[in-house]
């Protein structure tokens, strides 16, 4: 059983770093990011379960502590972003290429 | 057997969500549907012995994040939704390719990997899981635990400063706007005051009841022109409305200066509202487009009348 989870976990992970490539939106993109921090977090409760052990839950829990933290910051920023450029593409933000 | 059909059920469900948060058009489809895939996942941690964990995941996620998620999306416009021009050729194809061989390189590595039957979490948690995680996080873990204490202060305070704004030219004032509202009442000739309420005897205050006038007639002021024209094609237009919707065009070819309706106001802005039309938000923009094509549109139908 604990490999159906496993293999879920790798599938949402898969999923989320498709749209990560292929989204423009870049609250898209961080949803997809998102989702991929939720599908490592799948693959830590099952290994939790799979070795008798608590540290894989604890470690979840810190993911979702730094996934917060890191949700709000990257939401702010694309505010700041659409504020001053009128658009939330990871298109337009470019200039540091130049 | 329980379990096996909760992750089945779940799994189906979690992956389409996850495909649709990737490939639906729309961003808040997307919000949407990582909501299901984050609601499944917090069932599939409930399954695998790690109640605490699912109750957080609903808390934060579902109900912090998404939140989150959800106001920068109507901040930032619900409409917004993607260009489909590929800036790097062949991008998307290519991605799709690489996330297909990376599922199957993931999966095949777990399918080779020699699980054995999970331990599970008895003999771990004997004192219940919250306490057991609890013992861990202030024992062992305490450090990392205060840092992100440390952590998440900072996020706040970072957030704080990303979205704050300094004004760079006073804020108007009561005053301002009303010197503003009769500047524009001597040039134009626009009506200063509010527009008219639905009167001491309306009987209906929604937004396709036209105002009474002390005489019982319809103020034109009142009328939606939207809702107007909707009802015009529908042909549930109440006849009163026409006729002063009627009087009204008449009067505006007769004297060939339109009384400023809400869409002259949307479109020329004025020349002293200009630095509070770039102030405000979006969607006034957007609005006085609509505005603007919509009286286009009713004007196109005229000629073609």
């Amino acid at each position: 059983m604990t490999t159906h989870y496993l293999v879920l976990s790798a599938l949402l992970f898969a999923i989320g770093g498709v749209g990560v490539l292929v989204r423009r939106n870049a609250i898209v993109v961080f949803m997809c990011v998102e989702l991929m921090l939720n599908a490592c977090n799948l693959a830590f409760v099952t290994f939790a379960r799979q070795n008798g052990n608590l540290d894989g839950q604890l470690i979840a829990f810190f993911v979702m502590i730094v996934a917060a933290a890191e949700v709000v910051i990257g939401l702010a920023i694309i505010v700041t972003i659409f504020r001053t450029r009128r658009s939330a593409s990871v298109d337009d933000v470019s200039l540091l290429k130049y | 057997m329980g379990e096996s059909i909760t992750f089945w059920v779940l799994a189906v469900v979690s992956v389409i969500a996850a495909l649709g948060l990737v490939f639906s058009r729309r961003a808040v489809y997307s919000a949407l549907m990582l909501g299901v895939v984050m609601l499944s996942l917090a069932v599939l941690y409930a399954v695998q012995d790690a109640p605490f964990l699912a109750a957080v995941q609903i808390i934060v996620y579902t109900g912090a994040v998404m939140m989150l998620f959800l106001f920068v999306l109507m901040l930032v416009g619900v409409d917004s939704s993607d260009s489909l021009v590929e800036t790097i050729r062949g991008q998307r194809f290519w991605a799709i390719v690489g996330g297909l061989g990376f599922a199957v390189l993931l999966a095949a590595g777990i399918g080779n990997a020699v699980v054995g039957a999970p331990r599970g979490l008895t003999a771990a948690t004997q004192a219940g899981n919250v306490p057991s995680l609890a013992e861990l996080i202030f024992t062992r873990h305490v450090f990392a635990f205060e840092v992100t204490s440390a952590l998440l202060i900072t996020a706040a305070l970072g957030a704080m400063v990303l979205a704050h704004r300094e004004r760079s030219e006073p804020k108007p004032t009561q005053k301002d706007l009303s010197r503003q509202r009769f500047v524009a009442f001597g040039r134009t000739g626009k009506n200063p005051a509010p527009l008219p309420g639905p009167g001491t005897y309306a009987r209906h205050n929604a937004i396709d009841m036209p105002a009474l006038l002390p005489d019982g007639s319809v103020s034109p002021l009142s009328v939606n022109r939207y809702i107007a024209r909707y009802e015009e094609s529908q042909g549930i237009l109440p006849p009163e409305v026409a006729r002063v919707l009627e009087q009204e065009e008449a009067a505006q070819r007769a004297n060939g200066h339109s009384t400023p309706t809400v869409a002259d106001e949307a479109r020329d802005g004025g020349p002293d509202t200009e630095p509070m039309a770039e102030e405000g938000p979006v969607e006034e923009g957007v609005v006085a487009g609509r505005v603007v094509s919509a009286r286009a549109d009713a004007r196109s139908e005229e000629d073609g009348k």
